[in-house]
């Protein structure tokens, strides 16, 4: 799977750690993701049962309000769609190519799967208290011992994982 | 104001996220089942690059550290778990919007999930917090000041294998 309409991968790793220096610069802000998913379902949940959101310790601990991170998660959507766009590389899709190769074109068995599989990745990312952009890019690049233990554990589940989803040589992707 | 700092934050780095297409189901499971280096090659160019110009302001005093605690319990659990579900939705938190971004609809059903296991970890926290999260507490440490040496030591050696591991990948195809 190479690279064929997009840039050079190193190029796009140096600019968007330059996008990182400005943030940290500026706003004193470092990238990360996870704890807008957990904001968002306070806020969510705030809907139907706002009483026991405000008594909970971790909706305390992280409050259901709208904050850097939180727009910064959504302005990757704008900003991947913008790019998207721009390059003619924008396509809808139910099921990914690796994925119909292995396990057919069934977009309920991509549902399920994918949706199990954000409900793991959450639950785990949360107790890690970070994802790979919290732990492995801000985490990595201020040299945190945390960043580098989670970023070689997230590696190692997912390595596991992968290989029991597509059998020991990859299924000749 | 901070909130126009995010968003524009967030759309250049999902722009850049894109152009590389770091965010793509394909892309993400190639680096699981170490066929593509594709993450590898755009975290590392990242962390170096972020790495030697955040230190730079540091010695400066123009930025600040925001670490976050070595809790080996929770991130070593934690980050395996997080790598489990990782292959199963094949995108990750931060890049699942991206994927969104570019018209890849499975995404939908992984941010579903996600903030339905956000919920469910809220609802554990206050017995994680009393256990898992008390397991191996190293509080807020870098590499530096585990080995007593300059984070100048520790960003030139993290450079230069960066650099040899990049020119292996070339080598290798991957």
């Amino acid at each position: 799977m190479r690279n064929r309409n997009g840039w050079n991968v190193y190029v796009c790793g140096v600019l968007s750690g330059f996008v990182s220096i400005g943030s940290i610069w500026c706003v004193g802000k470092f990238f990360g993701a996870s704890t807008t998913f957990v904001r968002s379902t306070g806020m969510i949940e705030q809907i139907f049962s706002p009483d026991r959101v405000a008594s909970m310790p971790y909706f305390l601990k992280e409050m259901p309000v709208i904050d850097w991170q939180w727009m910064f998660v959504m302005g990757i959507a704008v900003g991947a769609c913008i790019a998207a766009v721009l390059y003619q590389d924008f396509k809808i899709q139910w099921v990914p190519e690796h994925w119909r190769e292995r396990f057919g074109l069934s977009v309920q068995k991509r549902a399920v799967v994918a949706f199990l599989g954000g409900i793991i990745a959450m639950f785990g990312v949360r107790l890690a208290d970070g994802c790979p952009s919290g732990h492995g890019l801000s985490g990595g690049l201020q040299l945190a011992v945390s960043g580098y233990i989670a970023l070689a554990c997230f590696f190692i589940g997912g390595l596991i994982a992968a290989r029991l989803l597509y059998g020991k040589r990859g299924n000749s992707l | 104001m901070m909130l126009v700092y995010g968003i524009v934050t967030g759309i250049l780095f999902g722009f850049l996220l894109q152009r590389s297409h770091v965010i793509r189901y394909d892309v993400q499971l190639g680096a699981l089942l170490l066929k593509d280096m594709t993450i590898m090659k755009f975290m590392l160019s990242h962390i170096v690059t972020a790495m030697i110009g955040v230190y730079v302001l540091y010695d400066f005093q123009l930025v600040q550290l925001s670490l976050k605690p070595t809790i080996l319990g929770g991130v070593v659990i934690g980050g395996l778990i997080f790598g489990v579900g990782w292959a199963l939705l094949g995108y990750c938190p931060g890049t699942s919007l991206g994927a969104l971004g570019e018209g890849r609809l499975d995404a939908l059903w992984g941010i579903g999930g996600m903030l339905v296991g956000a919920g469910l970890y809220a609802e554990a926290y206050p017995y994680l917090s009393k256990t898992v999260l008390t397991w191996g507490n190293y509080g807020k440490i870098t590499i530096p000041q585990v080995l007593g040496v300059s984070h100048w030591v520790v960003i030139f050696c993290m450079t230069v294998l960066v650099v040899l591991l990049f020119r292996w990948f070339e080598k290798k195809g991957l």
